[in-house]
């Protein structure tokens, strides 16, 4: 009953292919997030070709788009948009969302039951609805995008980490230091903090999925970056007219949302395992 | 009836009760945040001072925020929706027929959706490894991982442009015979169920693949019982609890998936109403959409709630 | 002529986390005769529960039989199709399981389990099969047989569910019947009563038994011969007699004398003229959820409790689950503070919330848990773990902390190099002692020990008492020691008090346990730990005075 995937010892850790495939997709698309600008073969704003719905061809690789201009150059700057407002909002969202989480978990009593009632409302409100009514409100701009994304997902970071830290705030360990007269600021940041790590990056990766999804939604509807700007959801908004002659335009940015979606789901599902035998 | 349980359910609804009040303060506050002079945008920068300050009056925009607040509410509570800022309509006509397609659709989708993602859960629970498992679970993977609107654009393109079954993009409205009606719902239908379908999938195999962990489990496999009757008389009866609620919280993708569904077919529901009303700025409108999808949300979460609680055995006389 | 059962060298092996193959049963061989109860004795790891596994054709996920055979009744388990061995189980084989609490599937009716064997294999109609079941509630001393199947599994207590785990094994009628621990997590008074119906069924239906357990007194009561495991091998098998009085292998002899604790000798002598104890509690009542109007909680697990701790002495509590003394070692240490009453510290009163009290009240009484699994952060090293207090209490660092850490690793006979590891590295006996160098980093007055030993195998439970009455002769130590298990309590304390729901019901010096007890519950907490003696249970049994103070309980 051997183990059928591929195996390897890498620091003590064990690490699959699959997981190896995906964080090499991730670390691509962060690469391009930062550096993109830099490898882009014609002005991603600028009409290059005559003809609108290009194919792919050796002058325009990924084709060109509804004004005819080059897709390629396009979809490698509007990683910039796509993934760093979804990195910006996961992490604001993650870090409110688990301060929170802790402190209740903690501190417990009423202030556990105030944030838990305000939080749980707000989780009530279907995410997409949200982003509509607020970008609505006050109109669209990256900050506003990234401050909405992260009040959307702060109540479930908040759930998931609070979940964690009750557990964990009721294991010996923590009424030991209790005992010994410890302080909240202590028990959340050395006694329960380190414990709900593993579990609060991945349910980042999940919520960063969820993030990407919401943002690529919303600018699909035209809420989301505004032109001239434009991110993977905008571009495939501002080339759906070519859907039904099945233009790479279209498809393009579509698959380049899918390959950063299903590459973290599939990191998460194969994420190293450190191993835990010890030889006796 | 337990009075445990009765005091449980009541307690939950009046959780619920609570989370929409603060629920509709949220969208109240949200919407009260747009910039500029209501009064001025809905007469246009050709008013007079004196007829803009007399609709101010007329609207109640002087008063404090609050007395808004609890006058919007009361209205609400009376059936009154308000009026549209964009035609002069009463919201409640505005919404009706919008709000009775945007319910068929989902009916039609979770009729069709909700039993094949249970079998496809429970199976796959009851299969665990098998090279069935692991092709469904791949499929699932790659449909919760992509945006909606791609895999309406996916069926648009097998469907209408690569198979010429269906029309493409167009809700022609032509539902008076069986075969235009079929046709006119199958691709939303389709695109809905498989968003709401991969989350139901997974979340209903992990219900069963944890009850399966339980001694209970093995116990009855000790007695040589089968496989399907472990998992249908031993894990399902105990894992009911975590079952409604993926089906519910499933449900209400559904409503953000009706938002890009509804957009991206043209199809005249309430969703797609809401969109072109934040395109037109029309906050009577934004407003009551926006708590009817809230209240459906709570009903799905509610009801979820109220049936673990009512299946606990704990809880049992 | 053959066995009924014969295991001929069978070895399994499991895959670990990281895909690692290891062996974890290599080449058991033993038969058991028709009729015949074979009891399979050893520690955690030794395998004994795998071994009963394979006799159901049963491997725990990641587990796989290497080779070997396992023949029941002239079928080789190990042989069969799958299909085969779920024939078998439960009219052939049958299993008890250990937690009967958890085996149960806990919606839905106990009738309707116990007699679901009958309905899998088809073996009779059902009102046959629930008259049966009627009947087997009856002959294991069940109250209510005939309605007691109409109720859930958590509207019966842990006791009946075993015996009632029990009739669903036996329902089919089986040749063999796999006992896996059942009376482990139960109290001894409750064990006792399980044990008698056990015994009765066991030996009025003629089966075959493994009795699987790591307790030889129980196993004394109950089994033929045994099979003593260690490390999945066989060290000994013998007769109960044999092992019992001839033992020849030297960890058998261990685990017997593991049995035999040396007897406390006081290390201060008795107090003359009452100097300030080191540790006083009086008329502390303590409880769970919301307070009433006069202060009182509403669930009450303390009441009036009051004791008092001489300087250099140890006190045992001792009780069953749910009589209050794990409470009372939280109220103690200030995490549940009393409703009234007070907790005295060399004399002076200590504030009823531990967040009230002096670091140096906090430092001079420390805490040890039962479960070292729990009571170490598995996310730091030991080194950071001991260093906490140091820093904290003392104010101690760099290398003067470094130093520190590893003399009290050297104290609780731990190697220096140990302070870079994390908890999960170590393994059971090693946590504890961490745990407890973790209450003396504070140079501690008292130390509340609760059940630190119960977690633990008997050897390395025995190792842990020693240590703790080292530590007292060297550092001026004064113990409270919880447990529920009468003989390690005798092993290290000089007074020991029994409590009963919530109270205080004997306070007695330790040497006079046996014939000093004037309660009646303390006489039969006393009485039913099992002994070991394999007529124990039958001369219990003739005894009308015991009787009627178990059905009185």
């Amino acid at each position: 009953m051997a183990s059928s995937s591929l195996s390897r010892g890498l620091l003590g850790y064990r690490v699959n292919a699959v997981g190896l495939v995906a964080s090499a997709v991730i670390l691509f698309w962060l690469f391009i997030a930062l550096f993109g600008g830099q490898f882009t073969p014609y002005p991603p704003g600028e009409i290059v070709d005559f003809d609108y719905f290009g194919p792919m061809s050796g002058q325009y690789w990924l084709g060109t788009d509804y004004l005819g201009r080059d897709m390629l150059s396009r979809i490698l700057m509007g990683a910039r948009y796509t993934v760093g407002i979804s990195v910006a909002a996961v992490l604001i969202s993650c870090f409110l969302g688990v301060v929170l989480g802790m402190m209740a978990a903690v501190i417990g009593g009423w202030l556990d039951t105030c944030l838990s009632r305000f939080l749980d409302a707000l989780n009530s409100i279907p995410s997409k609805l949200f982003g509509l009514v607020v970008v609505a409100g006050i109109g669209s701009s990256i900050p506003v995008l990234i401050g909405v994304l992260a009040v959307i997902y702060t109540p479930g970071a908040y759930r998931f980490a609070r979940a964690l830290a009750v557990n964990i705030s009721t294991m010996d360990f923590v009424t030991v230091a209790r005992a010994r007269g410890e302080r909240t600021p202590y028990l959340i940041t050395q006694e329960v903090l380190p414990n709900i790590l593993g579990p609060v990056l991945t349910d980042m990766g999940l919520r960063f999925v969820f993030i990407v999804l919401l943002l690529s939604g919303l600018s699909f509807l035209g809420l989301g970056v505004q032109p001239p700007n434009a991110d993977w959801g905008s571009l495939v908004r501002e080339n759906i007219g070519g859907l039904s002659f099945g233009a790479p335009a279209v498809i393009m940015p579509s698959i380049a949302i899918a390959t950063l979606t299903i590459a973290v789901n599939l990191l998460i599902d194969n994420l190293p395992v450190r191993i835990r035998d010890r030889s006796e | 009836m337990n009075p445990q349980v009765v005091s449980l359910v009541l307690g939950r609804l009046g959780v619920a009760v609570i989370t929409l009040v603060i629920v509709s303060f949220i969208v109240f506050a949200a919407t009260e945040m747009l910039p500029g002079d209501i009064a001025q945008i809905l007469l246009g920068q050709a008013a007079t001072p004196e007829a803009v300050a007399g609709l101010r009056e007329a609207m109640h925009l002087n008063d404090p925020a609050i007395l808004r607040f609890l006058r919007w509410l009361g209205g609400l509570l009376q059936g009154d929706l308000g009026k549209s800022y964009a035609n002069n309509m009463p919201v409640a006509d505005l919404i009706g027929g919008r709000l009775a397609n945007t319910l068929k659709l989902a009916a039609v989708t979770s009729m069709f959706a909700v039993p094949v993602a249970l079998f496809l859960g429970i199976t796959t629970a009851m299969y665990r490894g098998s090279l069935y498992d692991r092709a469904v679970n791949t499929l699932v993977v790659g449909v919760i991982s992509v945006p909606e609107f791609m895999i309406a654009t996916l069926a648009v393109l097998v469907f209408a442009v690569w198979l010429h079954w269906l029309p493409a993009l167009s809700f022609t409205g032509d539902t008076t015979t069986l075969m235009g009606l079929l046709k006119a719902y199958a691709m939303p239908v389709i695109t809905l169920s498989f968003v709401i379908s991969a989350q139901m999938i997974r979340m209903t195999r992990a219900a069963v693949v944890e009850t399966l962990k339980m001694p209970y489990a093995e116990m009855t496999l000790l007695k040589g019982a089968s496989k399907p009757r472990i998992v249908l008389r031993h894990a399902l009866p105990n894992a009911i609890g975590p079952i409604v609620n993926a089906v519910a919280l499933s449900l209400s993708y559904l409503l953000g998936g009706v938002i890009i569904v509804e957009t991206v077919f043209n199809y005249p529901g309430i969703a797609k109403l809401m969109v072109d009303a934040v395109s037109t700025r029309d906050l009577p409108l934004i407003q009551t959409c926006a708590m009817i999808f809230c209240l459906g949300y709570l009903i799905l979460i509610t009801i979820a709630d109220v049936i673990a609680i009512v299946s606990n055995p704990r809880l049992r006389k | 002529m053959a066995s009924f059962v014969e295991i001929r060298d069978l070895k399994l092996g499991a895959v670990t986390d990281s895909g690692r193959d290891i062996d974890i049963i290599k080449g058991v061989s033993f038969d058991i005769a028709e009729g015949e109860i074979v009891a399979l004795i050893g520690e955690s790891g030794s395998g004994k529960t795998t071994i009963a596994m394979t006799l159901m054709g049963h491997c725990r996920p990641g587990c796989y039989v290497q080779s070997g055979a396992v023949v029941v009744d002239g079928k080789d388990m190990v042989q069969l199709s799958e299909r085969q061995r779920a024939a078998m189980r439960g009219t052939e084989v049958a299993y008890v399981p250990q937690s009967a609490a958890a085996a149960f599937n806990p919606c839905k009716r106990l009738l309707d389990q116990v007699v679901e064997v009958a309905r899998i294999h088809k073996l009779m109609p059902m009102d046959q099969a629930r008259a049966k079941a009627v009947e087997l509630f009856r002959a294991l001393a069940l109250p209510d047989p005939e309605t007691i199947g109409q109720r859930y599994p958590h509207q019966v207590s842990g006791g009946q569910l075993q015996r009632l785990s029990a009739a669903m094994a036996l329902i089919g009628g089986p040749k063999l019947v796999i006992f896996d621990e059942p009376t482990t997590a139960l109290d001894v008074t409750t064990q006792i009563e399980v044990l008698r119906a056990f015994k009765s069924v066991m030996t009025a239906g003629g089966m075959a038994g493994v009795y699987v357990s790591h307790d030889l007194a129980v196993v004394a009561q109950i089994a033929d011969r045994i099979v003593v495991l260690r490390g999945g091998e066989v060290q000994e098998v013998g007769t109960t007699q044999q092992i019992l009085h001839d033992a020849q292998h030297p960890y058998t002899r261990e685990l017997l004398a593991a049995f035999h604790p040396v007897p406390h000798a006081a290390v201060a002598p008795a107090p003359q003229a009452a100097p300030v104890p080191a540790l006083e509690v009086v008329g502390v009542t303590a409880g769970y959820g919301p307070v009433d109007a006069s202060g009182v909680p509403h669930k009450l697990a303390l009441r009036d409790v009051g004791c008092a701790l001489e300087k250099g002495r140890n006190l045992g509590v001792i009780g069953e689950s749910g009589s209050g003394k794990s409470t009372l070692a939280r109220a103690i240490a200030g995490l549940l503070p009393p409703s009234s009453g007070s907790i005295l510290l060399g004399g002076k009163v200590l504030a009823g919330d531990a967040r009230q009290r002096s670091k140096d009240e906090l430092r001079r009484l420390q805490i040890v848990f039962q479960l070292a699994d729990t009571a170490l952060n598995p996310a730091r090293p030991v080194g950071d773990i001991l260093g906490r207090p140091l820093s904290f209490y003392h104010g101690m660092k760099g290398a003067a902390r470094e130093a520190r850490i590893v003399e009290l690793l050297d104290m609780v006979r731990l190697p220096a190099a140990m302070r870079h590891r994390l908890p999960g590295e170590l393994s059971g006996g090693q946590k504890q002692r961490v745990n407890l160098a973790r209450a003396l980093a504070a140079n501690p007055e008292v130390i509340l020990c609760d059940e630190i030993t119960s977690a633990l195998d008997t050897v390395v439970a025995a190792a842990v008492i020693e240590l703790l009455k080292e530590l007292q002769r060297e550092l001026d130590l004064s113990y409270v020691f919880i447990s529920h298990d009468l003989s390690t309590v005798q092993a290290i304390c000089d007074e020991v008090m029994v409590m009963f729901a919530g109270e205080k019901v004997e306070h007695l010096p330790a040497d006079r346990i046996h014939g000093g007890a004037q309660h009646a519950y303390s006489r039969l907490l006393f009485a039913s730990v099992p002994k070991l003696d394999t007529g124990w249970l039958d001369g219990l049994s003739r005894d009308p005075e015991f009787s009627a103070a178990l059905a009185r309980r």
